[in-house]
């Protein structure tokens, strides 16, 4: 076997098992639960293989860059995607069930792919394998017209900031020459305006994965509209990856370009979009009605903070904000999981429709407190340690201290729309004195896997070290002992 | 270890509430307070006073997350088992003040357990990233128990109070994340940070720092004019929240303030110490001259509060051993005499009455019908009025003593702050209880029940035992002034 395919085998099992679910729901279109069985199966498998079968090892120059960190967020994204698969059930319609899950599977190849490249072009392709899955799984319900409605405008948005990407790339290697980010971190800095064009066309480009503004403006409907799981995967393992590969692009790539305030560079323009986007989604999120709505603007101001930690320059951010954003997308999974959870018994996402949820599922209710405490960045969730580990390194940089205040201050806001969230499902009772109480709570995979997200979200909040220590050595260089050893002849 | 089994106990406690039946509820809650209070007596008893001993004892210190230099670092000097004691004595009290609590006791009890693991966590904290993560831990659990067992005007009272701690907060963390940014010394520890022989912040940051950091902990503590959270939210509350939010939720704020904001920053401190000397007398004053105004009882007693952690935050700003003594015997004097009077007002009354408008109280011959609300709500009346022999006079004296040789003008306002308390504490006292017309027939109300006898006991006691023998929580609270922490606070003394 070829070393490139040996290092390559979770994402050819990852692309067999896609094509094979595809297949299963051709041929069989109703067996839902065989799909479900077989993504997840396949999923598992990819995920073992890149466990304990790591292929490590820089190829076809730089195209394929499979280094400790990136077998870190690989696994991260995978597994976010397997959550998806499991929400799925309970979130997608009987029609073209399986080709869904299949959508998702390709996704997650996308997402992976991501993950573990160097080259501006392989960027490209892999954001766009990720992107094009997810505008057809927001597409899902096209019965309705508001999905539609919402898919077409991810879509158009999507296209456009793809048209941004690509002409970026090509200023870039107009300039330079190469599309390889080590290559092109060797040029001292963005002295041409072509060049200087083309980095702010690429970060554009990423500014769309990560909902920062001015390209935030499909989240709110495409969060409402698309089915829920998709919105959940959307939400997390697209951002994870979308995060990794822009910390990558600019602490690897334009490591030289970081410019500062008054100093031409990538820096203060990710400090103004990280300022625009914490304001933007922290205020907007104050008078939102619908549940997932709320999650759309707290995931614009969550992009906002992301940014705000790039912003800083220093490549120390780096484990930070990968450990926010890992955080972060475990949470919001799980937000979404109970949203799912919530429509499945009351009908609808809307605050109203949260009433007296802890007196029908205390359970369920539980693990919502924990989520939403965990993006407002209450101790000892995962989400404070996040949010404090990620100013604390910002401020290496003392320029900053006006956006970490900034930060800080709408962070205190954002309490305020997640306690309305709370209010309703644990302070107001159940409408029509509670006759209204959902059938008894059976443990289903969904309910089990929002108990585990929260869980998962509790313990690295009282054992930060549980994530960190791996992200930490991972960025260490990899010496001659640690690289490897090939697992397949 | 005997320290942080006092906010084990208490998670343990909310954890086992939450996991056994209904029925159960209140007795685990019982014997998690019951249990949180043994070890800080037992801590408190055990604490070593004499001259050459350490003056942090029964230290625990672990990394926890070296990569940031954050560690585990809990301990006690005499200001922070005072205080320890105090919120034991609370716990135990709110919870028996609770005992009547039908309405989804399990979730009930477990929010308070938990505000009580964090207030204890606080007062044992020296990493600051340790006491914040506890100081935040309180946060969200008033919100609960105020918007689900509140009464007047729940849920804005509840979010208001919520909103003003959060932006509290916000300034603290602010301070300290600019703080650790400024040592570069890769540590949250606060003995490591302030450490005389480390070179100390630059006086253009301390300059900024101290006032943002102290006024974040100081809304906790009701410094005026940020204090409105705390009457509505008082009001709003049900007993054992009030209880807690006057008695021990208040003292977080100035303990925060007294242990970090006022030890790191000493140059921060002397530029603004005036200004915030200032709005301490102010509170004095205005807290006293409005709960004279007050109507509504609960409201009298909310805006007592203010007046009283006013005098906490003038005897910080006087920096000398009489006023920093008598502040930090202020808190745990406040904190007994403000959770009995809010106790009476709140069960023994509220509950019983269902008003607590002070006309309306007063035709109903209390006096006949609750002698024991009566005779207790007298005591604390008292004791808040600040007669010798309770706890509130030596710890006012005290201060007002400090604030003599430190700011003699302002002596004029927290004086006068010290007469008005007296005529609204017996002006409401004698309407509520004792009005000058006779009850034609006063209406029959349930009699007062043996867990509230109990806790109000239990509070009587306290404040009384401290009024007599000033000496056994003084002591150990003046001593720990002399530690290389505190001691740079002491203008003249040692540095």
């Amino acid at each position: 076997m070829s070393p490139l395919l040996a290092a390559l085998a979770p994402e050819a099992v990852l692309l067999v098992t896609a094509l094979a679910v595809l297949g299963l729901g051709v041929s069989i279109p109703r067996a839902r639960n065989a799909a479900t069985s077989l993504a997840l199966v396949g999923g598992i498998l990819s995920a073992a293989t890149l466990r304990f079968c790591p292929g490590g090892g820089v190829f076809l120059g730089g195209m394929i860059s499979l280094t400790p960190l990136a077998g870190i967020l690989q696994l991260v994204v995978l597994g976010l995607a397997l959550v998806a698969i499991v929400f799925a059930a309970d979130s997608f319609p009987d029609a073209h069930f399986a080709e869904a899950l299949a959508l998702i599977l390709f996704a997650a190849l996308g997402m992976m792919l991501l993950c573990a490249t160097d080259d501006l072009l392989m960027i490209f392709l892999a954001l766009e394998l990720t992107s094009l899955p997810l505008y057809v799984l927001a597409a899902f319900e096209k019965s309705r017209q508001a999905p539609a409605e919402a898919a077409l405008k991810y879509f158009l948005v999507g296209s456009v900031s793809a048209a941004f990407l690509l002409y970026g790339i090509s200023l870039i290697f107009g300039v330079t020459g190469t599309t390889n980010l080590h290559a092109l971190s060797s040029f001292p800095g963005p002295g041409d305006p072509l060049l200087l064009a083309g980095m702010v066309m690429v970060l554009c480009g990423f500014a769309f994965k990560v909902a920062a503004v001015p390209f935030q403006l499909w989240a709110p409907d495409v969060y409402e509209g698309a089915p829920t799981a998709a919105a959940a995967l959307i939400a997390s393992g697209s951002k994870v990856a979308a995060v990794f590969i822009l910390a990558k692009f600019l602490f690897g790539g334009l490591g030289p370009w970081a410019g500062s305030m008054g100093a031409p560079g990538w820096a203060p323009v990710l400090a103004v979009a990280a300022a625009a986007s914490m304001v933007l989604g922290n205020l907007a999120a104050l008078v939102q009605s619908n549940v997932k709505r709320l999650l759309a603007y707290s995931a614009i101001a969550n992009g906002g903070y992301l940014l705000l930690g790039l912003a800083s320059g220093e490549p120390a951010s780096l484990p930070a904000v990968l450990f926010y954003v890992i955080i972060y997308a475990l949470t919001t999974a799980g937000a979404f999981g109970v949203v799912i959870l919530v429509e499945k018994s009351r009908g609808g996402s809307r605050l109203e429709d949260f009433d007296g949820l802890s007196k029908s599922s205390p359970g369920l209710a539980i693990c919502l407190l924990v989520f939403l405490m965990s993006l407002a960045g209450i101790p000892p969730l995962a989400g404070f340690f996040g949010k404090f580990y990620l100013f604390a390194t910002a401020l290496e940089n003392p320029g900053l201290i006006w956006l970490v205040a900034l930060a800080v201050a709408l962070n205190a806001i954002s309490l305020y729309y997640y306690l309305i969230v709370l209010k309703h499902a644990l302070v107001l009772p159940a409408p029509d004195g509670g006759h209204f109480a959902a059938p008894a709570p059976t443990p289903t995979p969904t309910r089990a896997l929002v108990a585990a997200l929260a869980l998962l979200v509790l313990a690295a909040g009282l054992f930060p070290n549980l994530l960190l220590t791996p992200l930490t050595r991972s960025l260490r260089p990899a010496t001659a002992a640690e690289s490897a050893p090939a697992c397949l002849p | 270890m005997i320290l942080n089994a006092t906010f084990l106990a208490a998670f343990l406690g909310a954890a086992l509430v939450l996991a056994l039946p209904e029925r159960w509820a209140r007795g685990v809650a019982l014997a998690a307070a019951l249990a949180g209070l043994g070890f800080a007596a037992s801590a408190f008893s055990g604490y070593d006073n004499a001259p050459g001993a350490p003056h942090f004892q029964f230290v625990t210190q672990a990394p926890w997350v070296p990569a940031l230099g954050i560690s585990f670092h809990t301990g006690a000097d005499g200001i922070s088992l005072a205080l320890l004691v105090l919120t034991g004595i609370i716990a135990v009290a709110g919870v028996l003040f609770s005992w009547n609590v039908a309405h989804r006791p399990r979730a009930f009890f477990a929010f308070y357990l938990v505000i009580i693991g964090g207030v204890y966590g606080v007062f044992q904290s020296f990493d600051l990233f340790l006491l914040f993560v506890f100081y935040e831990i309180v946060i969200i659990p008033k919100y609960f128990l105020i918007s689900a067992w509140g009464s007047t005007n729940r849920e804005y009272g509840a979010m208001k109070l919520t909103m003003y701690s959060a932006a509290g907060s916000a300034l603290v963390l602010l301070a300290i994340l600019a703080t650790s940014a400024a040592s570069g010394a890769h540590t949250f520890d606060l003995l490591a940070l302030a450490d005389p022989s480390r070179a100390s912040f630059a006086p253009a940051f301390q300059a900024w720092v101290f006032p943002v950091m102290f006024v974040g902990f100081a809304v906790l503590a009701g410094l005026w004019p940020l204090h409105t959270w705390a009457p509505t939210g008082h009001v709003a509350a049900p007993t054992a929240v009030s209880m807690l939010l006057a008695g021990v939720v208040m003292k977080l704020g100035s303990y925060g303030a007294l242990r970090v904001a006022m030890t790191l920053f000493p140059i921060g401190l002397a530029q603004w110490k005036f200004p915030i000397a200032v709005l301490a007398a102010a509170g004095i004053l205005l807290g006293a001259l409005v709960a004279l105004a007050q109507r509504d009882l609960k409201f009298t007693v909310g805006y007592s509060s203010i007046a009283h952690m006013g005098f906490v935050l003038l005897g910080l700003m006087t920096l000398n051993l009489s006023g920093l003594g008598g502040a930090v015997l202020q808190m745990f004097s406040h904190g007994i005499i403000g959770g009995l009077l809010f106790a009476v007002v709140g069960r023994m009354i509220y509950d019983r009455t269902h008003t607590r408008d002070i006309a309306e109280l007063g035709a109903m011959g209390l006096a006949r019908t609750l002698p024991f609300a009566a005779a207790t709500f007298t005591v604390a009346s008292v004791a808040s009025m600040g007669l010798p022999g309770f706890s509130g006079f030596i710890a006012e004296f005290t201060i007002l003593k400090g604030a003599w040789m430190a700011f003699p003008p302002l002596l004029i306002p927290a004086g006068l702050g010290v007469v008005v308390t007296v005529a609204f504490t017996l002006i409401a006292l004698q309407r509520t209880f004792f009005p000058a017309g006779e009850a034609p027939a006063p209406p029959p109300l349930p009699p007062i029940t043996p867990p509230e006898k109990l806790g109000a006991l239990l509070l009587m006691a306290a404040t009384l035992a401290v009024g007599l023998f000033p000496s056994v929580l003084l002591d150990p609270i003046l001593r720990s002034f002399e530690s290389p922490l505190m001691r740079t606070l002491i203008q003249g003394g040692p540095r």
